[in-house]
């Protein structure tokens, strides 16, 4: 399975998601520059955290205006699994793959610790490697990680069951409903502050996240294994 | 905008213009001689701030000059950017500090900020990917809105650079004390990694070879910032409009990773970061130490501002830019590279042979100086220097403990002083996992960061008691290196090498002056008795504001190796019923320390801890020795604050308790800072191999399941008997409701 890992102007941890796809999962892993305009040869796209554009304007919103985003909401709608990480989430939410948008923390500033987040839908190709319910123990690192959305699109979400994973032990930056993750209602773009590639080795102090990456693994080998 | 008439060559003599610009009478008259002419306006803003003691290390150079430097470790010591030492497998570990303080004073978000992108420059220009960075700060106590502003600022501005560049901020240390107020001392340091074929040096060498500029455009920001960081800080505000520059992370990121490629071509030469006294000190000292010349014409430099002088656009300190010379011919190469990146590589003039910084202005040479005369022949002064007074007067003062009706009371009081606090408020503004090899994250000793590929880790830390320093520089040198080496050595890390910054007041006073003297002294004493040389490093002085001094504050950055990150230790007790161990004899030594600050409202007084390097370096080889053999749990210094303090550190956060027993008199064995000491634990099963690896160990009590601190006396009876999670809360709270206060 071949993953790319976008790389926008300045985007600052495309590496971590290289790294926890390659080195720790062994699967394929690509960088595309953000002047690509063909995805068609990989198989799932990640959206890297950290900042693009030095976070300018608001986190995301220039990074959308690339030209290979036009590629990346292709292979959306061509079904192939998207997964956008912090910044990825944000940017993910100004191009309109995922709902809602994102204000500065509630208190106002960065933040950087391990939280507890709970799966809450285990029933969607980056999840079914989870139990629903399951607790995980993941990094944040944000300053406009407050996800906003009006009352009737949270309703949405809720009676779709896209909020796939919620804050549980205290809400670190005001999101709506505690949420911390949800996808697309296809199902197969996710977006998601928490860093799962943050929590893929035990040596870095958790290896929680990891099953986001080997449930997207697991479920396009069974996707093909039919197929073929 | 009209062109400004600039003064003629004699007025500048005639009015003593030069003064303005922070040159001596004595200065001018040397760079006239030199130069075999009076300098025009221009040239003698290049004399003022090539002479500046931030560029010059003026009157300075005859304490650096005390440091060891050298190791079969250091691949190359002070001079480039950042030194570089060998971790072996053809790797190296490059490192650098630096000072931001007068900006911060200034303008503390932007001061802070444009620290962290200067030290990231001076790291990956030469070719090194920086891994992580670290940061040491000095605040005035929490008490007043202006000390509160420059303290969120700071670290704000601190946040802002490093998170968006991606670099983690893995470590850090803050002090608050009263001698810093309204002059914060903002030291950043950065830490990265490289082969050794790719170490780049500033040279600007090869007759006809190219000189480029790429990265921001150059404006009117920071002129004259290495002159003005040379000066008090003053109180007259409209001087205080001191121009400050602005970082910009987004182009700082694109422009390292534009130049870490540039380092894999044979098309580059050199490679120099603009820093202080940007155009001016890069293109001086990649000429003078390839022993060559550089002629630049000056309109051809991108300028953001409209009308700019030849002044101007040398004097500027406009932060991510970045000077190289490049193969002529191979220009366009490098123009493809940047562009990649959408930044521009313009080419601004040649390398010549005949040693002169020659630059053109309009059809016109606007100035023409010896390369050698601005980046080498700077006047260097032996300051006088003289014990003062308050020195002997301490010297003669016995060490007495101070009375402490309450223990635990005193226990949580200290917990709550701002230096001791948890500093979680500050580290959890630092994204301090970016790149995913943060092993040991900000709160123990040292932090651990993996070295991608390998076993190995680096340990890092950053230290500086400027208490004991202020009450015995000579001893209190030796102690900020001892410590930063225990933080290594707790961490599982060999020290390596040290950067320093020498943060101190006025050299033109003879007593601030012997401290900077003493002090190094003790740093280099401990420096050789630790196997750590002195690789790179950054003097900041004048730091006064209203005639008063900062605390001499030469902060010591250390880097260790970690040869299997299996040895990485953290401060933190692991599990109940293991044995705790207190490494180290204690004796009653209250001299600087945070209980005699506290109880004298501020003040300090008295002989600063005394330290025997021989006892430091052969408890320290033990305790690494028995970590490597995997048989300590945990490990911790004993620091600010004594053992009831380190205790308290070693259970918060864990849901552990500590039940121990301690000899001698309470106050003494509770809050004295006697020097070289650790506390570790050991598991049960190992404690017999333990004891024989580290000879002066004494088994003092055990982990325990309840999450109760108790501290005994020699007969049993309870001194201190605390709940853990209560005194954690008063720990951790200290300083968030320090800045939440008013007033």
């Amino acid at each position: 399975m071949k993953f790319a890992v976008i790389q926008f102007p300045g985007s600052s941890c495309d590496l971590d998601l290289y790294h926890a796809v390659k080195d720790v999962l062994g699967e394929e892993a690509e960088y595309v520059h953000h002047h690509e305009t063909d995805l068609s040869a990989y198989d799932a796209i990640l959206l890297p955290g950290g900042a693009s554009y030095g976070d300018a304007v608001r986190a995301g919103a220039l990074a959308r205006t690339t030209p290979v985003m036009d590629a990346v909401i292709r292979a959306a709608e061509a079904g192939k699994p998207v997964l956008g990480v912090g910044n990825g989430f944000q940017v993910l939410t100004e191009a309109g793959l995922l709902p809602g948008a994102f204000l500065k923390n509630r208190d106002q500033k960065f933040i950087c610790r391990t939280v507890k987040v709970q799966v809450v839908n285990n029933r969607t190709m980056f999840t079914s490697e989870y139990t629903e319910g399951e607790e995980l123990d993941i990094p944040v690192a944000h300053g406009e990680g407050n996800f906003y959305c009006d009352e009737e699109t949270y309703g949405q979400l809720k009676e779709n069951n896209q909020i796939v994973f919620v804050y549980a032990d205290g809400n670190p930056n005001g999101s709506v409903g505690d949420i911390a993750g949800l996808v697309s209602e296809k199902g197969n773009v996710l977006g998601m502050m928490p860093h799962p590639e943050r929590a893929a080795e035990s040596i870095l102090g958790s290896e929680d996240g990891l099953n986001v990456f080997k449930s997207i693994v697991k479920e396009w080998r069974e996707s093909h294994a039919n197929q073929a | 905008m009209p062109t400004k008439l600039e003064p003629t060559a004699e007025q500048i003599r005639d009015e003593k213009i030069y003064a303005q610009m922070g040159m001596t009478t004595e200065e001018f008259e040397m760079a006239v001689k030199l130069l075999g002419r009076l300098p025009n306006y221009t040239e003698t803003g290049l004399f003022s701030s090539m002479w500046s003691e931030h560029c010059s290390y003026k009157s300075s150079k005859p304490v650096l000059r005390k440091f060891p430097t050298e190791g079969p470790q250091v691949l190359m010591g002070p001079g480039e950017g950042a030194g570089i030492v060998d971790i072996g497998d053809n790797q190296a570990v490059v490192f650098k500090m630096e000072s931001h303080n007068s900006p911060s004073a200034i303008e503390p978000y932007e001061g802070a900020a444009t620290g962290v992108g200067g030290v990231l420059r001076d790291v990956f220009s030469m070719g090194a990917q920086p891994i992580a960075a670290v940061n040491s700060l000095r605040f005035g106590e929490l008490d007043n809105d202006r000390d509160r502003y420059l303290f969120e600022e700071a670290v704000a501005g601190i946040a802002g650079y490093g998170n968006t560049i991606g670099i983690p901020t893995v470590a850090g240390e803050i002090q608050f004390d009263p001698s810093y107020a309204g002059k914060p001392l903002v030291n950043a340091m950065a830490i990265g990694l490289l082969n050794h074929e790719d170490i780049q040096r500033g040279l600007a060498a090869g007759v006809g070879n190219t000189v480029m500029y790429v990265g921001a455009k150059t404006g009117r920001d920071g002129i004259h910032g290495a002159t003005s960081s040379s000066e008090e800080i003053s109180d007259d505000p409209g001087k205080e409009r001191a121009p400050v520059q602005a970082g910009d992370p987004f182009t700082e990121k694109l422009l390292m990773d534009a130049c870490l490629e540039l380092v894999k071509s044979d098309a580059l030469i050199g490679i120099q970061d603009m820093g202080a006294a940007g155009l001016t000190s890069s293109s001086a000292e990649m000429a003078s130490k390839a022993g060559f010349g550089i002629e630049m014409n000056l309109d051809l430099v991108p300028q953001r501002d409209e009308d700019m002088t030849a002044y101007e656009m040398m004097l500027s300190e406009s932060q991510e830019r970045m000077l190289i010379v490049v193969q002529k011919g191979r220009e366009q190469e490098v123009i493809d590279l940047f562009a990649k990146y959408d930044l521009e590589a313009v080419s601004i003039g040649h390398v010549t042979e005949d040693k002169m910084l020659r630059l053109l202005h309009k059809g016109e040479v606007v100035a023409e100086v010896s390369a050698d005369a601005l980046a080498e022949d700077a006047p260097v002064y032996n300051k006088p220097s003289s014990e003062p007074a308050y020195f002997r007067q301490f010297q003669e003062m016995e060490q007495q403990e101070p009375e402490v009706d309450d223990y635990a009371e005193t226990l949580v009081s200290l917990l709550k002083q701002p230096t001791i606090a948890s500093k979680e408020w500050v580290y959890s503004q630092f994204d301090h996992q970016a790149r995913t090899n943060t092993v040991v994250a900000p709160g123990s000793d040292a932090a651990v960061v993996r070295v991608r590929g390998t076993e190995k880790g680096l340990a890092i830390t950053a230290d500086c008691n400027s208490r004991y320093i202020y009450l015995d520089p000579e001893t209190g040198g030796k102690i900020a290196v001892a410590e930063a080496a225990r933080n290594i050595v707790c961490s599982g890390g060999k020290p390596l090498a040290i950067t320093d910054c020498l943060n101190f007041g006025s050299p033109d006073n003879p007593e601030i002056f012997w401290q900077l003297e003493k002090s190094a002294d003790g740093i280099s004493a401990a420096c050789l008795a630790l196997d750590a040389p002195v690789i790179s490093g950054n003097v900041s002085l004048y730091n006064e504001r209203g005639g008063k001094p900062v605390y001499p504050t030469p902060t010591i950055g250390m880097v260790g190796l970690v040869e299997n990150l299996e040895h990485a230790t953290t401060q933190e007790a692991k599990a109940a019923g293991d044995f705790v161990y207190l490494i180290g004899e204690t004796k009653t030594e209250f001299g600087g320390s945070e209980l005699q600050k506290m109880l004298n409202g501020g003040k300090i007084s008295g002989k600063a801890p005394a330290i025997d390097l021989e006892v430091e370096a052969s408890r320290q080889e033990s305790v690494l020795s028995a970590i490597r053999q995997g048989i300590v749990q945990s490990a911790h210094d004993v620091a600010e604050g004594g053992v009831a303090v380190a205790l308290a550190e070693k259970v918060f956060g864990t849901g552990l308790g500590a039940d121990v027993q301690i000899e001698g008199s309470a106050v003494t064995a509770l809050f004295s800072e006697t020097q070289s000491r650790f506390i570790v634990t050991v598991k049960p099963e190992d404690a017999g191999r333990f004891e024989e690896l580290v000879a002066d160990a004494v088994k003092i009590g055990e982990v325990t399941q309840a999450e109760r601190l108790v501290i005994r006396d020699a007969d049993g009876s309870p001194l201190i008997d605390q709940d853990v999670p209560a005194l954690e809360s008063a720990w951790k709270g200290a300083i968030p409701c320090l800045v939440n206060s008013e007033g």
